[in-house]
C-alpha cells in the first residue's frame, strides 16, 4: 500500500460558489502540495464544507478551476475522480457488512475477486480491524465505524484524500487517539489530504498547514506553530487560541498605548489604529519590587500596570483576570506550580504584567 | 494569501461549462420525470383542456356562452349545486365534530394504544368505497339491519326511510371521508410541542383553559387542511350518492354523468366539469394564501 | 416522554373522550365488518346475525363466468399498474428529491395532480380521449388511466422514503466510483426499497378499488369487477355482493398489513 509516490497537488483557482443570491466562496485559490495534510479551519458557514463538497464534485461551483495532478476535474463527475471520501456521519453502507463496505470501491472499478480480498485484508490490518470483515455495521463501535469509513476511502489508492469533521461525532479521548492515529497513517501512506474541521486544537495536533476560512475567504494559509505565532488577522488570533486584544496606535514609527512605547517583533506599520495580540500564557505577572526592577533589565520587554479582577482556578492551571489603567481588560494563564501559587495575587490588588516584545503580535484594525 | 494582487484575479474561469453542466443535470433528471409528466399530459391535461374547449361552443357548434349560462338560468342546475353544497356543509360538519374528539383522543394516547386505534382509521381507507357504501346499503335500507332491529324491538311499526335519499347520502359519505379529516389533524396534534400545554398549565391555566387557548388554536391549521380536502371530495363525490340517493339526490358529479353519458351532451357536462375545478382549485389556492406555509406542511406530513 | 403530550389529567376525567373516541372508531369499522358474517347466511335475506349457515353466495361467486372474469380483468389491471406506475414514481421520485431539477414544483405538481383533480373529469376527460383513439373497453386504456391515479402515491410514498434516507449515503458511493446509477441501484434502493414496496401496494389497491373511471372507460370484456358491482348495487341487493365484498375486505386487510409491516422497517 504506497500511495505517496503517486500523492498529486491540487491547484484550486478562483472558485466561487453562490447559493441563490448569497456568495459562499468568493474567488478562492488554494495549492495543497503533494503528500500535504493540509487542514480547512472555521467557524460554521465559512465555506469550508462547501469547497470540500466542490472538491469532490457534488456541489457545482459558478466558476473556477481545480487541478488534480495538472488535469482539470471541475467538471468531472465525482465517480471519475478518484478522490477517497470521509463523511462526518461516516455514511458506512447499513446494508453491507464491513467487507463489502470497503469492497465497494474495488468492485466498481472490477477488481478481480482474489485481488479484493487480499486489499481488504490489507487495509483492515493498515486500520488494526483484522477479524472484523465480517460484522455487521450497527455491530461497531463508534471508533470502529470510523476506522472502517477510512480504510473504504483509502482502500481503492485514490489520488487524494477530503475528510469532513470525520473525528467530531467521537467522545474525547477517543477522538485525539484517532487524531494521533490518522497523522501517523498519513505519514506512512502519504496521501495529498484535505482535512476539513472547526477544531482549532484537532486542526493544530494533525496539519502540516492550515487554511483559515471565513466568509469565504481564506484569512491565512500556514504552518501551525507559526499561525499561532504570528496570527496575521485579528480573526485568525480570535479563532486559534485565547488571546488578549488590546488597542494601539501606530505613529512616528512607534507603537503606542496609553501613551507608553510598546515594544514588538512585529513589522511596523506606518500608522493608523491596529490591535496589539498577546496569548495569556505569555503574560507574566511581577509581583514584587525587587523582580520589577530586575525585569527593567530585560530589553524589549513590556512592563504593564493593572489591577487584579478574579482569578479563576481551573485544577492544572489559572486565569487571572486584570483591569489596565485605562480599565483594558488583559488575561492571563500559568500553571498551579507552588511557587506561582505561594505568590497569587487576590482580587483588587494591583500587579505588573511583563510582555516580552516577541510576544506582542501586531494585526491590523479590520473594523 | 487573503489578499492577492489584482491582476491575478481570475473572474469566471469554466463559468460557461459548470452553467452547461449544472443543465445537462438538470435536463437529465427532467428526463426521468417525463414518463410519469408525458403520462399526465395526455390522460388527464390533454383531456380536460379539450372539454374546456368543447364547453364554449353551443349545440350547434358557434362559439357562445350557453353551457354556462345554463348554469343560471335553469332551475335543476341550481338545485344541483344548491344540493351539493349542501351535503357538502353538512358532510364537513359532521367530520368535525366527530372528527376532532377521535384525532384529540388519539394524539392522547400512548404510542401503542394510538398505533392500533390509527388502523381502524386507515383500513377504511384501503376498503373499496363500494364495499362500504354497500355495507351502509345493507344496513339502512328498508328491510335493512336498522329497521329489523327497530321493529324487532317494538320501536316502530314501520320501516324509518334511511337509504335511498338525504339521509342516506350524509351518512354513508360521512363515514367515507372521515379518514380524510382524522389522518392530517391527528398528524398537527402529533406535532404540537407538549411543552407549551405543561408551560400553560405551569403558569396557572386550568385543563380547559390550556385545550382551549393553546392546544386547539395550534391544531387549527391541520383542521383546516382536513376541512378543505372533505369539502373538495364532497363537492366532486360520485358513488355514494350514486348509489344511496335513491335517484332523488341529484350531486354535482352525477349531474355531469348524466348530461354526458345518458344525453350525451358533452358541451354541457364540460362546462359543469369546469366550473367544478375551478372551485376545487379556487378553495385549494384559497387554504394556501390562508395558511401559507404552515399549510404545505400539514399537507406534506399525512 | 417527549412524544406523549398526554396532558396531567387523570384518565378517569378523560372517560367522556374515550367514550366519543371508541364510538367513532366503531362507526368507522363496524359497517365494513359486519358484511363479513352476514356473506356466510344460508338465506337470500341479509341478516345479521344470519339464522342459518352456508357458503352458497361463495359458490354464487366464484361458478358466475361473469363474476371470475371481472375479478381477473381487475387483478390484471392492478398487476399492470403497479408494474407501470411504479418504476415511473420512483425515478420521478429521484428527480424530485435530488433538489437539482428545475421547476421541481410544477414537476411535483403535475404528478400529482390526479389527486386534486375530480375523478369524475378524469373519468369523462379519458372516456372522450379514448373513444378518438379507441381504448375504451380496452385493458391498455384500463391500465395507462389508473397509472395516472396510482401515480401520486407511489411519488409521495418513495418521496417520504427518501426524505427519512442519508443523500450521504449515495455520495459517498460515487465517490467511491459508482456512477449515478450504480450509486442508486447498489446503496440507495436496498435502503428505500420499503418506501417503494409500500408505494407498489398502494399503486395496487388503487388500481383495484378504482370505481368511477372504470365505470366510464370499461366495459365488454375488459369490464372490471368495481364496475360490475356498481350496476348490480343500482339494480338490486345481490347478496353475492357480501362475498365479494368480503373478499375486498380480506385483500385489503392483507395489503395494509404487508404495507404496515414494509412501513415499519423502513
Amino acid at each position: 500500500m504506497s500511495i505517496a509516490r503517486s500523492a498529486p497537488p491540487i491547484n484550486i483557482r478562483g472558485i466561487a460558489k453562490r447559493f441563490g443570491s448569497v456568495p459562499v466562496l468568493s474567488d478562492l485559490d488554494l495549492d495543497v502540495a503533494p503528500g500535504e495534510f493540509l487542514t480547512l479551519l472555521g467557524p460554521s458557514g465559512s465555506g469550508k464544507t462547501t469547497l470540500l463538497m466542490i472538491l469532490a464534485g457534488f456541489v457545482r461551483a459558478n466558476a473556477g478551476s481545480i487541478g488534480i495532478g495538472g488535469e482539470e476535474v471541475i467538471t468531472k463527475p465525482p465517480h471519475k475522480r478518484n478522490i477517497g471520501m470521509v463523511f462526518q456521519n461516516y455514511a458506512l453502507f447499513p446494508h453491507m457488512n464491513v467487507f463489502h463496505n470497503i469492497a465497494f470501491p474495488l468492485k466498481q472499478r472490477r477488481t478481480s475477486a482474489a485481488e479484493t480480498a487480499e486489499r481488504v485484508e490489507k487495509v483492515l490490518d493498515l486500520v488494526q480491524l483484522q477479524g472484523l470483515a465480517d460484522r455487521r455495521v450497527d455491530q461497531l463501535s463508534g471508533g470502529q465505524r470510523q476506522r472502517v469509513a477510512l480504510a473504504r476511502a483509502i482502500v481503492f489508492e485514490p489520488r487524494i484524500v477530503l475528510m469532513d469533521e470525520p473525528l467530531s461525532a467521537l467522545d474525547k479521548g477517543l477522538r485525539e487517539h484517532m487524531q494521533i492515529e490518522l497523522r501517523s497513517l498519513h505519514r506512512r501512506l502519504g496521501m495529498t489530504t484535505v482535512y476539513v474541521t472547526h477544531d482549532q486544537r484537532e486542526a493544530i495536533t494533525m496539519s502540516d498547514r492550515i487554511a483559515v476560512m471565513n466568509k469565504g475567504r481564506i484569512e491565512q494559509l500556514d504552518r501551525p506553530e507559526t499561525l499561532y505565532a504570528s496570527p496575521r488577522t485579528r480573526f485568525v488570533a480570535g479563532f486559534i487560541g485565547e488571546s488578549n486584544f488590546i488597542p494601539v496606535e501606530c505613529r512616528d514609527g512607534s507603537v503606542w498605548y496609553a501613551g507608553k512605547k510598546v515594544h514588538t517583533a512585529s513589522p511596523l506599520p506606518s500608522s493608523g489604529r491596529h490591535w496589539l495580540v498577546v496569548r495569556p500564557e505569555k503574560v507574566r505577572l511581577v509581583a514584587d519590587a525587587g523582580l520589577a526592577a530586575d525585569a527593567g533589565l530585560v530589553a524589549n520587554a513590556n512592563m504593564l500596570d493593572a489591577t487584579v479582577r478574579d482569578i479563576v482556578y481551573q485544577g492544572d492551571s489559572f486565569i487571572c483576570y486584570a483591569n489596565l489603567a485605562d480599565d483594558q481588560q488583559i488575561a492571563l494563564r500559568d500553571y498551579c506550580r507552588s511557587d506561582v501559587l505561594a505568590r497569587l495575587p487576590i482580587a483588587g490588588q494591583p500587579v505588573r504584567l511583563r510582555v516580552d516584545a516577541q510576544d506582542a503580535i501586531l494585526v491590523a484594525d479590520e473594523t | 494569501m487573503s489578499v492577492r494582487p489584482a491582476e491575478f484575479v481570475s473572474r469566471g474561469v469554466n463559468a460557461d461549462a459548470l452553467k452547461a453542466d449544472a443543465r445537462r443535470e438538470s435536463l437529465g433528471l427532467l428526463g426521468l420525470c417525463s414518463p410519469g409528466l408525458a403520462l399526465v399530459g395526455i390522460i388527464i391535461v390533454l383531456p380536460i383542456g379539450w372539454l374546456f374547449w368543447l364547453s364554449l361552443f353551443d349545440e350547434t357548434g358557434q362559439l357562445s356562452g350557453a353551457n354556462y349560462a345554463r348554469f343560471v338560468e335553469q332551475a335543476s342546475y341550481i338545485r344541483t349545486f344548491l344540493t351539493t353544497f349542501e351535503v357538502a356543509f353538512i358532510v364537513t360538519g359532521l367530520c368535525v365534530l366527530i372528527g376532532y374528539p377521535l384525532a384529540y383522543m388519539l394524539s392522547q394516547l400512548p404510542r401503542r394504544a394510538a398505533s392500533i386505534c390509527l388502523i381502524f382509521v386507515v383500513l377504511p381507507f384501503w376498503t373499496s368505497v363500494l364495499v362500504r357504501t354497500y355495507a351502509w346499503l345493507v344496513i339502512l335500507q328498508r328491510k335493512g339491519l336498522v329497521n329489523n332491529w327497530l321493529i324487532d324491538l317494538g320501536l316502530i311499526s314501520q320501516p324509518l326511510p334511511l337509504a335511498h335519499n338525504f339521509a342516506g347520502v350524509i351518512i354513508g359519505m360521512t363515514h367515507i371521508l372521515l379518514p380524510f379529516l382524522v389522518l392530517p389533524l391527528y398528524a398537527s396534534m402529533k406535532a404540537i410541542d407538549a411543552d407549551y400545554l405543561r408551560a400553560a398549565m405551569n403558569l396557572g391555566a386550568p385543563p380547559t383553559a390550556t385545550f382551549w387557548q393553546v392546544f386547539f388554536p395550534l391544531s387549527l391549521p391541520g383542521l383546516a387542511a382536513g376541512v378543505v380536502i372533505v369539502f373538495i371530495l364532497c363537492l366532486g363525490f360520485f358513488v355514494t350518492p350514486a348509489l344511496m340517493g335513491g335517484g332523488k339526490v341529484i350531486m354535482w358529479a352525477m349531474r355531469m354523468e348524466q348530461t354526458t353519458s345518458l344525453y350525451s351532451n358533452w358541451g354541457a357536462g364540460s362546462a359543469l366539469g369546469v366550473v367544478l375545478l375551478a372551485v376545487t382549485l379556487g378553495l385549494l389556492g384559497l387554504f394556501r394564501r390562508l395558511l401559507g406555509t404552515r399549510a404545505a406542511s400539514v399537507w406534506g406530513s399525512q | 416522554m417527549n412524544d406523549d403530550i398526554g396532558l396531567p389529567i387523570s384518565h378517569w376525567r378523560r372517560l367522556w373522550l374515550y367514550g366519543v373516541g371508541a364510538l367513532v372508531l366503531l362507526f368507522l369499522i363496524v359497517p365494513s365488518l359486519i358484511i363479513v358474517p352476514m356473506s356466510f347466511s344460508g338465506s337470500t335475506l341479509l341478516q345479521f346475525p344470519p339464522e342459518s349457515w352456508s357458503l352458497r353466495w361463495y359458490e354464487a361467486y366464484f361458478q358466475s363466468v361473469e363474476w371470475r372474469d371481472a375479478t381477473i380483468v381487475s387483478l390484471k389491471a392492478a398487476v399492470l399498474t403497479t408494474i407501470v406506475a411504479t418504476p415511473i414514481g420512483v425515478a420521478a421520485a429521484y428527480a424530485l428529491n435530488s433538489g437539482a431539477l428545475r421547476l421541481a414544483g410544477i414537476v411535483n405538481a403535475v404528478l400529482t395532480a390526479s389527486l386534486i383533480i375530480p375523478v369524475i373529469l378524469i373519468g369523462i376527460g379519458t372516456f372522450f380521449l379514448y373513444a378518438r383513439i379507441g381504448l375504451n373497453n380496452t385493458l391498455t386504456g384500463l391500465v395507462l388511466a389508473h397509472t395516472v391515479q396510482a401515480l401520486p402515491l407511489v411519488v409521495l410514498t418513495v418521496l417520504s422514503g427518501f426524505r427519512s434516507y442519508d443523500m450521504n449515503q449515495e455520495r459517498v458511493a460515487r465517490s467511491l466510483g459508482a456512477g449515478r446509477f450504480a450509486a442508486f441501484w447498489q446503496v440507495t434502493m436496498p435502503q428505500i426499497r420499503f418506501s417503494i414496496v409500500s408505494g407498489a401496494l398502494f399503486a395496487f389497491i388503487t388500481s383495484f378499488d378504482e370505481v368511477v373511471v372504470s365505470l366510464f372507460i370499461s366495459g365488454g370484456e375488459t369490464t372490471t369487477l368495481t364496475r360490475r358491482m356498481f350496476s348490480a348495487l343500482r339494480d338490486h341487493i345481490d347478496p353475492t355482493i357480501a362475498a365479494i365484498s368480503t373478499c375486498l375486505i380480506v385483500l385489503s386487510i392483507l395489503l395494509l398489513s404487508a404495507a404496515q409491516l414494509f412501513g415499519r422497517r423502513r
